[in-house]
């Protein structure tokens, strides 16, 4: 069954994701940028993955193409869970 | 890293051919396989009795690639076999041959859809267990005709070579997680789909004879394999020496 979509759960499972793919958690922020964190565009994909199999939340390629900060990804993931 | 405990196979058009020989190769090398078939179920459900015949483990798996859902396949083949799909083999493939000025749309259509829309799918679907396991094994049954002329068979060639440039493309975006993508490229195989060729094509062979499935087969073992790790991106031509 999904998690419910709240901005404090999908934080937290965005936050302990990031370090599978290589992001100092040091460094893990909202504010901080995928770049900074060098998290690329398969990085993002599978974090997509791992938000829809959480929360039933499906991102769109052309969604997550748009995001730049670990805080847009949240805010992206609340925004789809309508 | 080596195969998990576990790994199921997936070979779409498994229920003769290539395809079977293909199922047979894989479970011998211990995965769990998936047999898949679009209307053959006699032969689907003979490949799994010659599969459990040699004590390896097997199911049939109903499904027209070309119409289904890519979901229902992975959702069935795993429950069925109870782990994860780690190894896909595009395999199911159909022929309308004609010369380009005859061709119908449909027969284009239908021949695309096959051999490479529902590779690009079944391979999009695959991604997800491979990415979570950090391994995978794609190997794209391609074809002698993708990167070499063959009139008559426009469609079949534009299919196999688009799949080609599919393996190489796909190859590169998931190498860093283990999941190689890899096609076989066949040449003259004896199989119900190349019996009414052959006679003619075996004059042009270098080995001056056609090639059996389980010799295509025995490629795609390779490339599923823990040994083939470190290959990916690559298309091994089993042709008896044609595209040399």
């Amino acid at each position: 069954m999904a998690t419910t979509v709240t901005p404090e759960a999908v934080e937290k499972v965005v936050f302990d994701a990031l370090p599978q793919f290589g992001a100092d958690p040091s460094e893990i922020s909202r504010e901080a940028t995928f770049e900074d964190l060098d998290v690329d565009s398969l990085d993002l994909a599978e974090l997509s993955q791992i938000i829809e199999d959480e929360f039933g939340v499906q991102l769109k390629g052309d969604d997550v193409g748009k995001i730049k900060t670990v805080g847009d990804a949240v805010e992206l993931v609340v925004s789809r869970a309508g | 890293m080596a195969r998990p405990d576990g790994a199921v196979a997936l070979v779409t058009g498994a229920s003769k051919g290539i395809g079977s020989a293909i199922a047979k190769a894989l479970a011998a090398d211990g995965w769990l396989v998936a047999v898949n078939y679009r209307s053959d179920d006699i032969g689907a459900k003979a490949t799994v009795a010659a599969i459990e015949g040699a004590g390896g483990t097997a199911v049939v798996l109903l499904g027209d690639v070309a119409n289904g859902a890519p979901d229902q396949l992975f959702t069935q083949a795993e429950e069925a076999l109870g782990g994860p799909v780690l190894a896909l083999v595009n395999n199911a493939g159909v022929r309308a041959d004609n010369l380009a000025i005859q061709i119908e749309d449909e027969d284009w259509d239908i021949v695309l859809n096959t051999n490479l829309s529902a590779a690009f799918r079944l391979t999009k679907r695959s991604l997800r267990p491979m990415l979570k396991a950090r391994y995978g094994r794609i190997v794209n049954v391609a074809s002698v005709v993708g990167p070499r002329a063959n009139a008559g068979q426009a469609n079949y060639a534009a299919a196999k070579a688009g799949l080609i440039g599919l393996t190489k493309t796909v190859s590169q975006e998931v190498a860093r997680r283990g999941i190689t993508v890899n096609a076989v490229a066949p040449g003259f195989i004896e199989t119900d789909m190349t019996k009414d060729l052959l006679a003619d094509v075996v004059k042009a062979i270098p080995a001056r004879r056609a090639g059996q499935p389980e010799e295509v087969a025995a490629a795609v073992r390779f490339l599923a394999s823990d040994d083939a790790a470190y290959v990916t991106g690559t298309t091994l031509f089993v042709d008896g020496g044609m595209s040399a």
